[in-house]
């Protein structure tokens, strides 16, 4: 009997998969050292610290940049992850983590805390407190819950997306109001705002990489679900599958994801958007297979962007989401301009 | 084309009788979008090891009959029975092991063609898709039977709309259910594949026990079928068996126009009327 559960899909045959996860944990793993070398000290410094480590350095490289470069890929990956997920969920390629509100959520949670305390003492304030992250969650978590009891339920994708961006729109407002009149906030504000990966401790590795746990794990089991949703909803329905369940579910997973990583990063652009779209592009997937490469694809991206963040301007730094907004952006021209040339 | 098999998860030979319920039924069923009912009232049977074919002009409601047997439609009123048990009150993975739906129009997918078979072992096989070996072995026969095994590992999105068609007939055989609603299965279908699919139909239906009940535009082939189920606008014109149909004359009552029907060595064909002029009062041949 033919092999009906292994694509022949040529010279890498059936473990296409498997040399797809391997490139992609290499990357990382070059990433990852790019990044403990690189820094406000020179590259041979850094160098010299690696073979001759004494307590300034090890506190530099272990406590400092490795947990930042390990933060970063966790936080990329979390976004990938997300990502694909609502693309799944929504059926539509342009999905993003953030669009149900989640973003702006997040951020009106920030300000909120930052005028509580009246965080004035410059733009570390918002990363040094678990309050800060905290708020955060619960306002991408609230915005999440505006956003489902806006389009009253998870019946209808296309008002759900509809009401995502007016609680968008609506809780934006809100915190430009704030800010307009604790102008002190602003500063703090804005490097959240932007995304910024200079924050991230061990705490912020670990609570990420618990999220990532958490959420990985039943969104692969759930994936069969979103291949079953390519085919059509009443398909999906017919086939035994609970739509309302399934949206909830994965719906749930994505704001927990973004929540989580807005909470420790800030607001990073184009990496959910552009993780699963790589992932489509370099390996012919179902929905377990772009969930499982959506994430490492999406980690080694912001990690990326993050070594880029402070390469180009050394040594001082770039906002990270900077970065992945000039990179993620031209890579949609890129799709864009190649899809028009096809036809 | 194709091979006998068992019937999925119920296995009642077509002889079971007229004693056993009814595969599904539903009575008084009123359906409708918004203000506007499409089905009002309808009352229809179907049986193991009958192909029923459903016709009508366009809108009248074909489609929202089947939808509604699949239970994607919600009844305004009137019931469903799968098995002489309440459609609604069936466990959903059971009731989708029962019945396999065919969408009219399926959307793209970059799945491959033997993915979207596998699908159609969801409720056999559940979240973990860890497939069996009868699993397989279904997918297998589905995939014979409808000439798709050829572009197993093909993406859907690479296949032409016939072949498209092919694979999702192939996911709702894979199924096995014993009551299978297919709109239109014919569609995008060259006129040989469509015979294959109409030969398929009845095979399941006369060898293997199920009940196929599908939507057909084209009368030639519908007349083909077992019984028929004939929808006009305003409501069932009529529900028995072909012979029945052409008696009564339903389908010229439905379409509102003359519709014409010969019969050659057997078998009943729709004439299409293209001279001018008036066209005869009882338009079918007497045999």
């Amino acid at each position: 009997m033919l092999e009906l559960g292994t694509p022949d899909q040529g010279m890498l045959g059936r473990h296409r998969l498997l040399v797809w996860v391997l490139c992609c944990l290499a990357i990382t793993l070059l990433l990852a050292f790019g990044s403990l070398i690189v820094g406000t000290s020179s590259i041979e410094t850094s160098l010299g610290w690696l073979v001759r480590p004494d307590a300034e350095s090890s506190v530099v490289l272990w406590q400092i940049r490795l947990p930042r470069t390990l933060g970063a890929w966790l936080a990329g990956a979390l976004l990938g992850l997300a990502g694909g997920i609502a693309q799944g969920v929504f059926r539509n390629p342009l999905a993003e983590p953030y669009l149900l509100g989640t973003a702006s959520g997040a951020a009106l949670g920030v300000t909120i805390s930052l005028i509580a305390v009246n965080a004035s003492v410059g733009s570390f304030a918002w990363a040094a407190g678990l309050g800060v992250t905290g708020a955060a969650c619960i306002g991408a978590a609230g915005a999440t819950l505006l956003t489902i009891s806006l389009s009253r339920g998870v019946l209808q994708t296309g008002s759900l997306l509809l009401s995502g961006v007016v609680v968008a729109f609506l809780l934006g407002a809100i915190t430009q109001l704030l800010v307009l009149s604790r102008f002190e906030v602003w500063r703090s504000l804005q490097s959240f705002l932007f995304g910024s990966t200079a924050f991230l401790s061990w705490s912020s590795v670990e609570l990420l990489g618990a999220v990532l746990c958490v959420s990985l794990v039943p969104a692969v089991l759930l994936a069969r679900g979103l291949d079953a949703l390519t085919l059509g909803e009443d398909t999906a329905q017919s086939l035994g599958l609970s739509l309302p369940r399934l949206r909830l579910a994965l719906l749930g997973l994505v704001s927990l994801a973004t929540a989580a990583t807005v909470g420790q990063v800030g607001v990073v652009g184009f990496v959910g958007l552009i993780a699963p779209h790589i992932v489509r592009q370099t390996l012919s997937v179902n929905h377990r297979q772009l969930l499982i490469g959506a994430p490492l694809c999406g980690g080694a991206l912001l990690q990326s962007a993050d070594l880029a963040s402070r390469w180009i301007l050394r040594p001082s730094e770039l906002p990270v989401g900077a970065v992945t907004a000039c990179v993620g952006g031209s890579y949609l021209i890129l799709l864009l301009w190649r899809r028009s040339r096809h036809g | 084309m194709g091979e006998p098999r068992p019937t999925g998860s119920s296995p009642v030979s077509p002889a079971a009788g007229l004693d056993a319920p009814p595969a599904l039924a539903c009575e008084d069923l009123y359906v409708g979008y918004g203000a506007h009912l499409v089905l009002k009232g309808i009352s229809v049977e179907f049986r193991l090891g009958s192909w029923t074919a459903v016709v009508g002009p366009n809108g009248c409601g074909k489609s929202t009959l089947l939808r509604a047997l699949a239970g994607l439609e919600p009844a305004r009123s009137g019931t469903i029975c799968l098995q002489g048990r309440a459609l609604s009150s069936w466990p959903r993975r059971e009731r989708a092991r029962r019945v396999a739906w065919l969408a009219q129009a399926s959307s793209l997918t970059d799945l491959t063609a033997a993915e979207v078979v596998g699908l159609g072992r969801f409720a056999h096989s559940g979240w973990l898709a860890h497939r069996q070996v009868e699993d397989e072995a279904a997918m297998y026969r589905a995939m014979m039977a409808t000439g798709s095994l050829a572009w197993a590992h093909r993406r859907l999105s690479t296949l032409s709309g016939g072949e498209r068609q092919r694979v999702h007939l192939a996911r709702a055989l894979a199924v096995e259910a014993s009551v299978m609603l297919l709109d239109e299965p014919t569609t995008h279908l060259d006129p040989p594949h469509q015979e294959d699919v109409v030969r398929l139909l009845r095979e399941q239906a006369r060898g293997c026990g199920v009940s196929v009940i599908s939507a057909i535009h084209d009368l030639s082939l519908a007349l083909a079928a077992d019984r028929i189920i004939v929808l006009g606008y305003r409501g069932l014109v009529g529900h028995g068996t072909v012979a029945e149909a052409l008696a009564g004359d339903w389908l010229s009552a439905a379409f509102e126009t003359a519709v014409h029907v010969i019969e050659h060595r057997g078998v009943h064909l729709w004439r299409p009327w293209l001279e001018t002029g008036p066209s005869p009062q009882h338009p079918r041949s007497s045999p």
